[in-house]
């Protein structure tokens, strides 16, 4: 493979896109790819927007991804998937937690929170749209939606041979190794 | 491709990490940072290697380079680590520093933060490197950090000069493999006096300066052989000069099609080889962040090149922006009518500052000088309670100057001045001794969030406790300001989420002509508490909620800007945020909002 695929992952401050991001890296470096990730920190912790890219393929040069050259994209929030949306690449494809967080314009009635977002974007683009939060409720682990979310996301970026699940053991809290793998693989059912 | 086996011995890093790893591997002993945004996780991850390397927080970037000066003349590797604007306050030993030269190798790290992420201003420090004349190396991503981290320490000693590793954001933060080295342990290099060298009296001075010119050229024959001034040869239609990451941006929109000239050492500049480049191509485009730095010197030396007549002088660069610059293309995007609605950083639900900016925002007549931090953010609506924002420790002075004029000049609005801890430790004592010193009126407040909050959670002189975890002796800022002179009776210690006593000692203070102090005590809501904190403050978990049988949707608690507390058909506080404040309970007029 000589091209380099660009992922985004973006959500808002706490929503566990940094796990995820290192996860799904770690095990882009195992498969041998060179790797780059970029994310920034800025004021997330105080309400803001979080993105990480990430780029893999035979040589990386840029962090950072361009508009229109997002392979997938994840939102871990709808608003977020319509922020990003022009930084999909034509025929690239978005995994979407339908999920709404608000923002302090909406809180303090300045602004409404968008209607119609997965309507919009389903009709540009090929869009997998689930609630990866009651998901993860069901499975028995709120915290765990991150990682529904990476298994969607591997499943539409469609690699073969990488051991996942040995990555996934390897980063996340021990004694909660089963359960994210069994939330991963939760996500990676709803991408067919 | 990288092969699984090749990539099993490298590391992902970000370039922070690489510096701190790079520095490890060449022997360092000693490193001192004020923290700041993008340079800060440089020190943070400097503590994995406390067992050879001595790091510290320092209360300011001019006292942490000091230090590692300090530790240079005494015969250690030593580095101090800041954020671009940092190195204004550092420049003054800077300068001098570059005259006396070193005894153990001294790096300087300056991380600029192009397109202000996370900054005031968006200045470009290959100027300081130039200005001062110290050797200046750029690294464009996570691996060069590292090896040019290791190469400055050589440098540095073989030259006999501070070295300036210039960052920006994108490579602080930007995560790229990298292959480890081991550490090599260097003895102290045995100390002599020297005061010839390290004594810069104007006498001594003129004989350092005249070593710094000869310096200079001995500087600039290595940048014209060293390889990490490398020449990528693809042809001669297309030539590229280019450093930090704006190479890497124009590494992918040339790709083969073009050929390169990337500076990795960019103080002198290897003017000799970049005149040999010139010549072997037909077009010659530089390709760089902010400043025209590399342009200039080309300029100057009689090199033509296309520069920022196309390329953009302020904003961080891209891979889109290059493109569009030089070849006019634009990707096409997906375009949607609905627009996502902005997510602006505000205080915190639970901020303690959120108290006394709600108190702030009630005062007529009132201009609140600010500074820089968290607390910056009371300039958003709906508090609107902080009216300027210059620079660390700029409040108190400013706002010196400002109610000296207007006193003078029969005004009768009175001035404020607002402040952090951390940011009172680094340079608003001073400002503060101007106050009681001049005879100044206005009213300082010092937000003690116990915690350097904004660049997240690191300790300062003011918390009890180091870098490397340590506890300590802290400040004691009451006394610190009554030995600046703040009578007992003008210096108030209050907590700023009882809004009616933060409101009545704001209107005492201001009706008062003589310097006066208010600490807003009351820890960061984020922040990880201390054994002293829980002994201090009552931090038991709270929540408030609404009754919605009292509530009249009078929206007095919306105004107070907590993102808690959300207004739609009905105002409703969202339990999962809210701590428990009481800042909203005590703004409700209906007592419709009561704690659970």
């Amino acid at each position: 493979m000589s091209e380099v695929k660009n992922i985004l992952l973006v959500g808002v401050g706490g929503q566990g896109t940094i796990l995820a991001s290192k996860i799904l890296s770690e095990g882009l470096v195992k498969a041998g790819f060179d790797v780059k990730m970029s994310e920034i920190h800025g004021m997330s912790q105080r309400g803001g927007n979080v993105s990480t890219q990430i780029r893999f393929g035979e040589k990386v040069y840029s962090p950072i991804v361009g508009k229109g050259e997002a392979d997938v994209i994840v939102a871990f929030e709808k608003m977020e998937a319509l922020r990003w949306v022009e930084y999909l690449k034509t025929g690239g494809k978005m995994v979407i937690n339908d999920f709404e967080i608000s923002s302090v314009p909406i809180q303090q009635g300045k602004a409404k929170y968008p209607e119609g977002i997965i309507e919009e974007l389903s009709s540009k683009a090929e869009v997998f749209v689930f609630k990866a939060g009651d998901i993860a409720v069901e499975l028995g682990n709120k915290r765990t939606m991150n990682i529904v979310l990476l298994g969607a996301l591997t499943k539409a970026m469609n690699l073969p041979g990488i051991d996942w699940e040995a990555v996934i053991r390897d980063n996340v809290k021990k004694g909660f190794e089963e359960i994210n793998i069994k939330a991963f693989h939760a996500g990676g059912d709803q991408v067919n | 491709m990288n092969s699984k086996e090749e990539n099993n011995l490298k590391k992902l890093m970000t370039g922070n990490e690489a510096v701190a790893r790079g520095a490890y591997e060449a022997g360092l002993k000693f490193a001192s940072a004020y923290p700041g945004t993008p340079s800060t996780e440089i020190l943070e991850n400097m503590i994995q290697y406390k067992e050879d390397i001595f790091s510290e927080w320092a209360p300011n970037e001019k006292v942490a380079l000091e230090a590692a000066i300090g530790a240079s003349v005494a015969g250690a590797r030593s580095m101090a680590a800041m954020k671009h604007v940092g190195l204004n306050v550092a420049a003054d030993p800077l300068f001098t520093f570059a005259y006396t030269g070193v005894t153990g190798g001294c790096v300087i790290v300056s991380a600029d933060d192009p397109g202000m992420h996370s900054s005031q201003n968006e200045q470009d420090n290959r100027n300081y490197a130039a200005a001062a004349r110290v050797l200046m190396l750029e690294p464009s991503d996570s691996q060069e950090s590292k090896d040019y981290m290791k190469l400055a320490f050589e440098l540095s000693e073989r030259f006999d000069t501070p070295v300036l590793m210039r960052m920006t954001t994108r490579v602080c933060h930007s995560k790229g493999l990298v292959t480890l080295g081991e550490r090599v342990e260097r003895e102290l290099i045995p100390y002599k006096h020297n005061i010839q060298k390290y004594v810069a009296t104007p006498a001594n001075g003129k004989v350092l300066r005249k070593k710094l010119i000869d310096r200079l050229k001995n500087m600039e024959a290595y940048s014209n052989e060293t390889e990490i001034n490398k020449v990528e040869y693809n042809g001669t239609e297309i030539g590229i000069i280019s450093a930090g990451v704006a190479y890497q941006y124009a590494r992918e929109v040339f790709g083969d099609d073009a050929s390169y000239l990337k500076l990795g050492m960019t103080f002198p500049m290897p003017i000799a080889k970049i005149k040999e480049f010139a010549g072997k191509v037909k077009k010659l485009y530089v390709i760089e962040e902010m400043d025209p730095y590399i342009e200039n010197h080309l300029k100057a030396a009689g090199i033509s090149c296309i520069g920022k007549d196309i390329i953009p002088e302020m904003d961080e660069l891209n891979t889109d922006i290059v493109r569009k610059a030089v070849f006019g293309t634009v990707t096409e995007t997906l375009k949607t009518e609905k627009e996502a609605i902005g997510r602006p950083p505000v205080l915190c639900a639970g901020c303690p500052h959120r108290g006394m900016y709600y108190a702030l925002s009630k005062k007529k007549n009132l201009l609140v000088t600010g500074d820089i931090g968290c607390y910056t953010l009371g300039s958003a609506p709906p508090l609107s309670s902080l009216h300027t924002c210059f620079c660390m420790g700029g409040s108190i002075s400013s706002g010196h100057g400002a109610s000296t004029v207007l006193k003078r000049g029969g005004s009768d609005l009175r001035v404020a001045a607002i402040i952090g801890d951390s940011t009172f430790l680094h340079s608003g004592i001073t400002s503060l001794m101007d106050v009681v010193y001049n005879k100044g009126n206005n009213v300082t407040i010092i937000l003690d969030n116990r915690i350097t909050a904004m660049t997240g959670h690191q300790e300062n002189p003011g918390t009890g406790f180091t870098l490397m975890g340590e506890p300590t002796t802290e400040v004691d800022i009451p006394m610190l300001c009554r030995a600046i002179g703040i009578k007992d009776e003008n210096l108030y210690i209050i907590n700023p989420l009882h809004l009616t006593e933060s409101g009545e000692v704001v209107d005492e203070a201001l009706a008062k002509d003589e310097p006066t102090v208010i600490i807003a005590k009351w820890p960061c809501v984020l922040k990880k508490f201390s054994d002293q904190d829980k002994r201090e403050f009552d931090l038991s978990p709270k929540s408030c909620v609404i009754d919605q049988d009292k509530c009249t949707k009078c929206r007095l608690c919306v105004k107070t800007g907590c993102p808690a507390i959300n207004s739609g058909e009905i105002i409703e506080i969202d339990p999962e945020s809210c701590t428990g404040c009481t800042v909203c309970m005590q703004v409700c007029p209906f007592d419709a909002i009561r704690e659970v």
